[in-house]
């Protein structure tokens, strides 16, 4: 299974990228980790006649404070990195819990961040939990820059606002509040496998111990991310007693998703998983943000 | 002469290359010149050609030529049968019909080839597929087993009234008799579906075609290559001994490999031939799906007699085998399902219609197990629902029915795929079965854990499944041995290696009559050029029957050596022992010959030698076993389930194994290893997805699903019998295939075991998450 | 469209230096402009892991890229291990361990493992099945893999 022929370029500033993005339009792609891209020209499903390399660009990998509490990523961090910084384990940890669920180690060597979360897979860990840290993307063009929220970045299957002369190149997450706790859970076939379906979790209490906020945002539900407005909405300013919790599990899974299906889980399964993961890990989260 | 050898845990001889990248296989083949094949391949699952057009691949820079049906004239024509029905069997209806290198009328499973291009490199040569355009008139599908016998259904052959393939029918005493005596008939319908070998290495041959020479060179990643050699020299007007093939190195075969010929194997030979140029063609891995051959598919629908006592009188089952749209293997796996219907047990009336259906889909030739799983699945299931209904315990329904261990050999009435009556040659199932239950503590877990994890609302159930394994089928096997001048040993035999160890478990056999180091002992296999007698790597039959030709040649030797150190020595045969490279005499172990020096003696270049005497000290001998040897074995397993998620988790894996003599028992628990984690595949990960229109809608690794390191259990532990084999001198029998046998069988079990208040009743096989959610909710 | 690239890239040790079109696949480069076949090619959609190499000094599969992303790094393959003569500890242990069958999975094995040994002197047993979960192997069912590390580990310690 060998890709098609495309021209090459591996720019060495961001500059240079976007000079050549703007050039070649709709022919060009950018080429990140490879670990979803390459995969898919082998299979000569993706045919780019135009390969951008924007691995030799080191200004784009990094990981930093901002000046909120919260994190600046920028878009080629391998997620190798990003798994094993101290910075993400303290303000992000629900990034951190989700990266070892991400493909095989030597898939993190290569993927990076910003890649992941431009190819826009619907069952990619980390635009659910991008959407439920409502996170922040940095897209840059050679006209300019604009910052657009995590949840209006995916607009369908493999597809996000980017234009195609613009690239991805720093991810800001916001700090969570004080009283809050956070989970991700999600059921694969074999352990390292695109999960069946997932669910990202953040709740916060208010100094009563109720949820002032519930975030639920569902990987492998639909076209993209799918947050679960209903079951947030019944969760606000309740107890999260073992019935509420139940009862919020329950609307989401039948109202706020409308899952796919295929070979390996139906619409009717995956509704079932979405069930049960919601009570888990509002369960989880929820002695998370007591324990806090 | 103490045994050193046999039966130890040797370091394998072919480990260093392999370990640093410096074993050859098929893809590492590089010759000067050498062009690249790429295939077009029909997407259609069924659809008659009308045109194709080649011209513009024709034209693509760097593509050398590019071949359809029509180019190959009078050449084309479809391969030869790789087994045919048994004479020995009586009334069978069998349709055969093989594939064709090309499609030329019309294609009959997606996948199908229909244009070759040949190229500078493989990149080029599939840019040039892309320039093909085919013209298809596509026809409706058959897919579905269970409608491919409805007499409006689509036929794959047209030249035949119906998609019947085969049909074949076998007794043993009389079901309907027992029947009538029964206190309790069960009936069942179970479904089984298909898996694919998914070896790491894909299939591959290179062909190399010397003008000047006249010799045709192959590399093939083939189980078979003396088989591929006649056949291809057959198929080429040329003489076998222009012929080479060489297997060398190969990335699992698991039994699709063995299969021949695939289209690609009668192709690329002859465009070599046709260019006077190598050629190369490599497999990649969404080909394989396709291209290479699958199995497991039937529809079985069974009923066993029984006394109230939990005796089983009789079992009949009539079921449909899926072959797909080829039928090259013969009735091997039917006949082989069938050979299992009855296990391990003593069943004296059996009744067994089988009807081979062809679809649109792959072909089906053996996988890992060979129909035996259907069998061993279909019996113990049968078994379990007996028990249950019966209100006996299933262990006890089970110990009262094995064949007691006076009863050997056993014989089984039915023909089975070596066409030779289903003998059981020497078996004591008891103790295996007991050991497991021993091993697994099913006494404790029963009365004790069990209860209390229920307790804790954890669904964790045990099961334990006994099954037979044929093995160590004829016709025969050669090898010749062979002492050189430098004291090395060198063996060949005709039978090729997928990761078995036979560089190891072969060499033990000869230092064992020898007396030389493992280490010292150099076998070749898989070239047709330094063994040309044989039929394959397959049926587990290594040890067996190759194991006993190298058994045979290397004794062979030894007499010889013996009777020529007997002379140099002036001392009787009976005073001397091999060891360590040397012969010597038993009393007085300083005096001694080197091997290598008796090797220079044997092979003299001046003198007179007595009349019959042959040079050297090599001998070729060959074994063919009467019939095929019945290992036997019983696999155990814990496993949690959440009833929720429905994922599972195995707690612990017992396997105990009785494979008669073991010749290496590192390589032994490889191969069970190894077997296992097929087994768990085949029961809860890996299906072949077809659609309505004969598309696989799993045709990667990342949706066909073979088990990573996290699906396997902590440890497999093993436990031993060895129950010798009277068939063969070393007593051995085969065990490449019993780890994936029993495992489908084994995990139904353990479900209905751990889901005890969902009452769940499995029919089929493979399940998975959602089929699980559907019995458990839908129920 | 035939553009060339100047490719200069050290393999095992050696700066090669040669002309490759983009779409080249490092497994490819490797295995036939470089004759280093011991890195093998299993899926070409970067599941199964025997084409695993180093790619300074991490695990990456080499299928999942191209050779010309690879000027100025460092390679290592299985051949940059040891020899024959001179196995790493870790393939020695493998050998004694019965850690292979076909052998066809191995190389891109030792190599995820080489680096993860390095890190993880003293592996757990959930450590190592995490490390070699992206490697698939048909043959063994990863269970002398499994003790053929804790071997490596123990060879390495000393």
């Amino acid at each position: 299974m060998k890709p098609p022929p495309f021209e090459y370029y591996a720019p060495t500033t961001v500059e240079e990228a976007l000079a050549l993005l703007a050039e070649h339009g709709y022919d060009a792609k950018p080429l990140a980790g490879g670990q979803s891209l390459i995969p898919m020209m082998n299979f000569r499903l993706a045919q780019p006649s135009v390969l951008v390399d924007l691995n030799n660009i080191p200004k784009l990998s990094y990981i930093h404070r901002d000046e909120n509490g919260g994190l600046l990523i920028g878009a080629m961090a391998r997620h190798n990195m990003v798994q094993h910084d101290p910075l993400i384990a303290e303000r992000a940890p629900l990034v951190h819990d989700a990266m070892p669920k991400i493909g095989t180690p030597q898939i993190r060597n290569r993927g990076t961040f910003g890649g992941s979360l431009s190819h826009a897979d619907p069952s990619a860990e980390l635009v659910a939990v991008s959407v439920a840290l409502n996170g922040r993307f940095r897209l840059r063009s050679q006209k300019g820059e604009r910052w657009v929220p995590a949840n209006e970045f995916f607009v369908g299957l493999f597809t996000s606002v980017l234009e195609p002369e613009e690239l991805l190149i720093e991810i800001n997450l916001p700090p969570l509040s004080e009283r809050s706790g956070w989970s991700l859970m999600e059921v694969a076939r074999r352990h390292n496998d695109f999960a069946l379906i997932g669910v990202a979790a953040v709740v916060s209490l208010d100094k009563n111990g109720s949820c002032e906020e519930a975030k639920l945002v569902f990987l492998s539900a639909g076209d993209g991310p799918v947050e679960a407005h209903q079951a947030a909405e019944l969760l606000k300013g309740q107890k999260l007693t073992a019935k509420a919790i139940q009862a919020a599990a329950e609307k989401a899974a039948s109202a706020d998703i409308d899952p796919g299906s295929d070979i390996h889980a139906t619409a009717e399964f995956r509704r079932h998983l979405a069930n049960v993961l919601t009570r888990r890990a509002l369960n989880d989260a929820f002695e998370r943000a007591k324990g806090k | 002469m103490t045994k050193q050898f046999i039966g130890k845990r040797i370091k394998r001889n072919e480990d260093p290359r392999l370990l640093t990248g410096q074993a050859l296989f098929v893809d590492d083949v590089e010759i000067p010149g050498m062009l690249h094949a790429a295939f077009l391949r029909s997407d259609y699952a069924h659809a008659r050609i009308s045109s194709i057009d080649v011209s513009a691949a024709r034209e693509r820079p760097g593509v050398v030529a590019v071949y359809t049906a029509e180019d190959m004239g009078d050449d084309w024509e479809p391969g030869p049968p790789l087994v045919s029905p048994p004479p020995t069997l009586q009334g069978v209806t069998f349709h055969s019909r093989r594939q064709a290198p090309l499609v030329r009328d019309k294609v009959r499973h997606a996948g199908e080839t229909v244009a070759v291009v040949i190229a500078e490199s493989r990149y080029i040569a599939e840019d040039a597929v892309e320039d093909i355009s085919v013209e298809y008139d596509p026809l409706p599908v058959v897919v579905d087993l269970g409608k491919a016998l409805e007499p409006d259904s689509p036929l794959v052959h047209d030249d035949l009234d119906s998609n019947l393939a085969a049909h074949l029918y076998q007794q043993k005493g009389n079901y309907e008799a027992a029947k009538a005596q029964a206190d309790v008939v069960i009936k069942k319908r179970f479904y089984l579906d298909r898996g694919a070998a998914a070896a790491l290495e894909n299939r591959g041959i290179v062909a190399h075609w010397d003008e000047k020479g006249k010799q045709l060179i192959i590399w093939d990643t083939t189980q078979a290559p003396i088989a591929i050699r006649n056949g291809t020299a057959t198929r080429l007007g040329l003489s076998e001994n222009q012929v080479r093939v060489i297997a060398p190195f190969i990335g699992g075969g698991f039994g699709p490999k063995m299969m021949m010929f695939y289209p690609e194997e009668m192709l690329i030979p002859w465009v070599s031939m046709k260019l006077c140029r190598p050629v190369k063609w490599i497999e990649d891995r969404r080909e394989n799906f396709y291209a290479t051959t699958s199995e497991r598919e039937q529809i079985h629908d069974v009923e066993m007699a029984l006394t109230k006592e939990g005796r089983i009188l009789g079992i009949k089952d009539d079921f449909l085998h899926d072959t797909g749209a080829f039928d090259p293997y013969g009735l091997t796996l039917p006949l082989n399902t069938q050979c299992h219907l009855m296990g391990g047990y003593d069943i004296e009336n059996f009744s067994s219609n089988c009807s081979a259906v062809f679809t649109n889909k792959p072909i089906v030739t053996p996988v890992r197990g060979a129909g035996r799983q259907q069998g061993i699945y279909v019996i113990e299931r049968m078994v379990d629902f007996a028990a249950k209904e019966l209100a006996i315990d299933p262990l006890e329904i089970r110990k009262k029915n094995f064949i007691p261990p006076d009863a050997f050999p056993y014989n089984n009435v039915i023909v089975d795929q070596a066409f030779a009556t289903l003998i059981l040659d020497s078996g004591n199932y008891m103790p295996i079965y007991e050991k497991a239950v021993e091993m697994i503590g099913y006494e404790q877990f029963v009365k004790e854990e069990q209860p209390r994890l229920r307790a804790e609302g954890k669904h964790v159930g045990i099961a334990i499944t006994p099954f037979i394994e044929t093995t160590g089928v004829g016709p025969y096997e050669g090898a010749r041995v062979q002492i050189e001048a430098s004291g090395k040993v060198y063996v060949t035999t005709g039978y090729g290696t997928q990761g078995q160890g036979h560089y190891t478990s072969f060499a033990q056999i000869v230092s064992e009559q020898l007396g030389v180091a493992v280490s010292g002992v150099r076998i070749i296999t898989g070239d047709t050029a330094e063994f040309h007698w044989g039929t394959g790597t397959f049926a587990s039959r290594g040890a067996v029957v190759a194991g006993n030709a190298v058994h045979a040649a290397a004794s062979a030797v030894r007499q010889k050596v013996l009777k020529l150190a007997s002379k140099v020595l002036a001392t009787p045969e009976d005073e001397l022992e091999l060891e360590d490279g040397k012969v010597r005499m038993a009393n007085i172990p300083h005096t001694s010959v080197s091997l290598g020096e008796l090797a220079a003696l044997a092979n003299p270049l001046r003198g007179a030698v007595e009349p019959g005497t042959e040079p050297g000290l090599e001998a070729t001998d060959y074994f063919g076993p009467q019939y095929g040897a019945a290992a036997f074995g019983t696999h155990a397993m814990i496993m949690e389930v959440d009833p929720e998620t429905m994922m599972i988790e195995i707690k612990r894996y017992i396997a105990v194994e009785d494979c008669g003599r073991v010749l290496n028992p590192m390589i032994v628990e490889g191969q069970l290893h190894g077997g296992v984690s097929m087994g768990i595949g085949n029961a809860y990960y890996e299906k072949l997805h077809f659609d309505e229109n004969g598309q696989i809608l799993n045709a990667s690794l990342a949706d066909y699903l073979t088990v990573t390191a996290y699906e396997m259990p902590p440890r497999i532990e093993i436990g031993h019998g060895e129950t010798l084999s009277p068939l063969n001198k070393l007593g051995t029998k085969g065990v490449g295939e019993a780890g994936a046998i029993p495992v489908p069988a084994l995990f139904a079990q353990a479900l209905e075991n751990a889901l005890l208040d969902y009452d769940l009743e499995i029919l089929e096989t493979p399940l998975s998450p959602n089929r699980l959610f559907e019995l458990l909710y839908k129920s | 469209m035939r553009n060339l690239f100047n490719l200069s890239v050290t393999v095992n040790g050696t700066l090669y230096e040669r002309e490759v079109e983009p779409r080249l696949l490092l497994s490819d480069f490797l295995r036939h402009d470089l004759g280093l076949t011991g890195t093998h090619v299993g899926c070409e959609h970067g599941v199964c892991g025997a084409c695993t190499i180093l790619f300074d000094n991490e695990p990456a599969r080499s299928c999942l890229m191209f050779a010309v992303q690879a000027h100025g790094h460092k390679v290592i393959t299985v051949e940059g291990l040891g020899t024959i003569d001179s196995l790493h500890p870790l393939q020695e242990a493998f050998w004694e361990a019965h850690g292979l069958q076909c052998g066809f999975c191995t190389p891109g094995i030792l190599t995820t493992l080489v680096p993860f040994l390095e890190k993880n002197p003293d592996p757990s047993e959930e450590e190592i099945r995490e490390a070699i979960s992206g490697n698939l192997c048909r043959c063994t069912g990863y269970q002398n893999i499994m003790e053929a590390v804790k071997l490596a580990a123990e060879k390495m310690r000393d």
